[in-house]
């Protein structure tokens, strides 16, 4: 086998490993798991609760928009833990900066806001 | 417990002159989403537009002044070598500069007549520009991520932006599906390749692959590549990743769908934007930053240009929908693009052939695709819905200028002579064909790109007889009727063009047929920016 094609090998190997893995463990299980099928366990598992109605239901869209939001701060505070520690090193650029950043934010805010989107529909 | 160490921080050097078209481009947006929240009162409909014009404006004038600083202190990379100020990046910077001035015309008219009038779609465009002159300019693989994601995510939305429209919502949801798996696939890849080469930054992992064995062993770097194993997979997974983004084959299966079901203007938007920013980010990652190691790309690259001219143009003959064959259409061009870059892989002139021709062929590619769509947004009537090829018979006898337009910009698709179309294609297969060392492969490219390009002009001129074909009701025999078809007649010749619309395509039309007849300038200028 020549160098160039031994060099692929690793990839074929890499792939092939990963897919052994995945079927491996998937048919291990098929094969020395007991099989006692009931009703009760062909029902679609939601959380332990029976079911009601169809999949296809509405969903308030509501709590989503909010958990948009508290997101969009909640990485803003992943950025500024690290500058406010380096904050001494940076200095006025620095400063400015974040303030550019939470500047840009909060327009955001100001968006969501005058479309209404932190009224409680 | 986290011991505190004082480590002296290094600020990099930001130098604003490079990252000029992106600033304006964000700030355009956010000024123009701040302006609609403060102020209560109902902007009139062309405000919007006319602020994204502006900050298309400012963003060419931001290219222009990088070019300026380019003359004057040649091509560099700044901001820690994070970003890279070019010809390159700056005729991107220029590209995405038109496609979205062009996308606000047409978007105009479009907003008012659906009824989504508003600044969103214009800032969505604007930041999906911003991230394909981020991707055209990354010198590092986490930026160029960073400029694929702020491209992604507003197609994404446009592409769902005809709220009510249930199909522009399928189209959103299998574009975000496939594109947030192929970001994934895309960011493996970074991994892979940093594990491998120990650096994102395109010029260490060059330096990196370039090293032999003995000088590695010799000490000259820290690290030793045991197994190229790694970095070929990384490889794979970054041409995937990006391979999606252009829409080549076999990554291209949600293409049909996406073109068809997302709103026409948008649909345009993203087969010039998209597309652009996929091989900007392309090029650069593949030329530069895996230039040691193109004897494995290069047959990955020329698979995939063979395959997606082929597959596009043969899947496009046999669609009824005229978003669809456009969508299948832009597959095909994607091959003819890969074409320049499989040339870009060559040895000595073929190598910056490959680039000038694939750059050219995106620009012109960009008006051409823009001012076609912009032909189906007005043609597709209330709703988005009339885009049979059946609904363009007779375009010709309602909209005499519509047809015309819409005919020389499929003629220039086709590669008809005198049209940027047929310089696009010239520049691309020149520069395959300018290798000395793999003439074999680049002849056998050029003959399929040939033969590709005779069907190609089989559906584009097949849609072009439909269009001066009478329609139904409108010959002779059924003109004697009387009431209900004469009626039907006038519904059916009442079709009015926004000013918009009308503008995007006369400067499209003024774009393709100019420049294609008196093509040297521009064609010199590609060549002018990349030091040829």
């Amino acid at each position: 086998m020549s160098g160039f094609l031994r060099e692929y090998l690793l990839v074929v190997i890499f792939a092939a490993a990963g897919l052994a893995f995945a079927l491996g463990s998937l048919g291990l299980g098929a094969l020395i798991r007991p099989k006692r099928p009931t009703p009760q366990k062909y029902v679609v598992y939601e959380s332990g609760v029976d079911p009601v109605p169809g999949g296809w239901s509405q969903s308030q869209i509501r709590y989503y928009i909010f958990a948009l939001l508290f997101v969009m701060f909640d990485v803003e505070a992943v950025f500024i833990f690290p500058w406010a520690v380096n904050l001494e090193a940076m200095a006025v650029f620095g400063l400015i900066e974040m303030l550019v950043f939470i500047g840009i934010l909060a327009l955001g805010l100001v968006y969501a806001w005058r479309k209404q989107v932190l009224r409680w529909v | 417990m986290i011991v505190a160490q004082a480590v002296e921080l290094q600020l990099p050097k930001i130098e604003y002159v490079s990252i000029l078209p992106t600033l304006a481009l964000i700030t355009g947006a956010l000024v123009i989403l701040t302006i609609s929240a403060l102020v209560p009162k109902r902007m009139p409909e062309g405000f919007w537009t006319a602020a994204t014009l502006i900050t298309a404006a400012a963003t060419a004038v931001g290219a222009a002044f990088q070019w300026r600083s380019i003359n004057v202190a040649g091509a560099r990379s700044a901001i820690a070598s994070a970003v890279v100020l070019d010809g390159f990046s700056m005729w991107f910077a220029v590209i995405a500069a038109s496609t979205v001035a062009l996308f606000a015309l047409i978007a105009d008219g479009y907003v008012q007549r659906e009824g989504l009038g508003g600044p969103e779609i214009y800032v969505l465009a604007l930041l999906s520009a911003s991230g394909t002159v981020l991707m055209a300019q990354a010198n590092d693989l986490l930026v160029l991520f960073l400029g694929l994601e702020i491209l992604s995510i507003s197609l994404y939305i446009l592409a769902g932006f005809h709220r009510r429209k249930i199909e522009s919502g399928e189209a959103a949801m299998k574009y975000f599906v496939l594109g947030a798996f192929s970001s994934a696939i895309f960011l493996y890849g970074i991994a892979l390749t940093y594990g491998a080469t120990g650096s994102t930054r395109y010029d260490s992992i060059q330096t990196y692959l370039k090293l032999t064995p003995e000088e590695s062993e010799a000490g000259v770097l820290v690290h030793v590549i045991e197994n190229r194993g790694l970095v070929l997979a990384g490889m794979a997974l970054l041409i995937v990743g990006l391979a999606f983004k252009v829409a080549a084959v076999p990554f291209h299966t949600w293409t049909p769908d996406v073109y068809q079901g997302s709103p026409s203007p948008v649909t345009g938007f993203m087969a010039a934007g998209a597309k652009a920013a996929g091989f900007a980010g392309l090029i650069r990652l593949l030329v530069i930053a895996l230039e040691p190691i193109k004897a494995d790309w290069r047959p990955a690259i020329w698979a995939l240009a063979v395959l997606t001219l082929v597959v596009g143009s043969v899947l496009a003959v046999v669609q009824t929908d005229v978003k669809r064959m456009l969508a299948y259409s832009s597959i095909s061009h994607a091959g003819y693009v890969m074409i320049g870059l499989w040339a870009a892989g060559g040895t000595g002139g073929s190598a910056i052939d490959g680039v000038i021709g694939a750059q050219y062929y995106l620009l012109t590619y960009a008006f051409i695709v823009l001012g076609s769509f912009a032909v189906v947004s007005v043609v597709s009537g209330p709703g988005d819905g009339a885009t049979a090829i059946a609904d363009f018979r007779g375009l010709y006898q309602r909209k005499p200028s519509l047809a015309v337009g819409f005919a020389l910009l499929l003629a220039a698709q086709a590669g008809v002579p005198l049209t940027t179309g047929f310089w696009a294609k010239f520049a691309v297969i020149k520069a395959a064909l300018s290798s000395p060392l793999d003439r074999g492969l680049g002849v056998a490219l050029t003959l399929i790109a040939m033969l590709v390009t005779a069907v190609g002009a089989f559906f584009y001129l097949r849609l072009i007889l439909t269009m001066f074909h009478a329609p139904e009701g409108m010959d002779d025999e059924h003109l004697d009727d009387a009431g209900t078809v004469a009626v039907l007649v006038r519904e059916r010749t009442a079709l009015a063009v926004p000013v918009g619309t009308g503008i995007a395509l006369a400067l499209s039309l003024t774009m393709t047929i100019g420049a294609g007849l008196w093509a040297g300038p521009l064609l010199n200028f590609a060549a002018h920016i990349l030091g040829r």
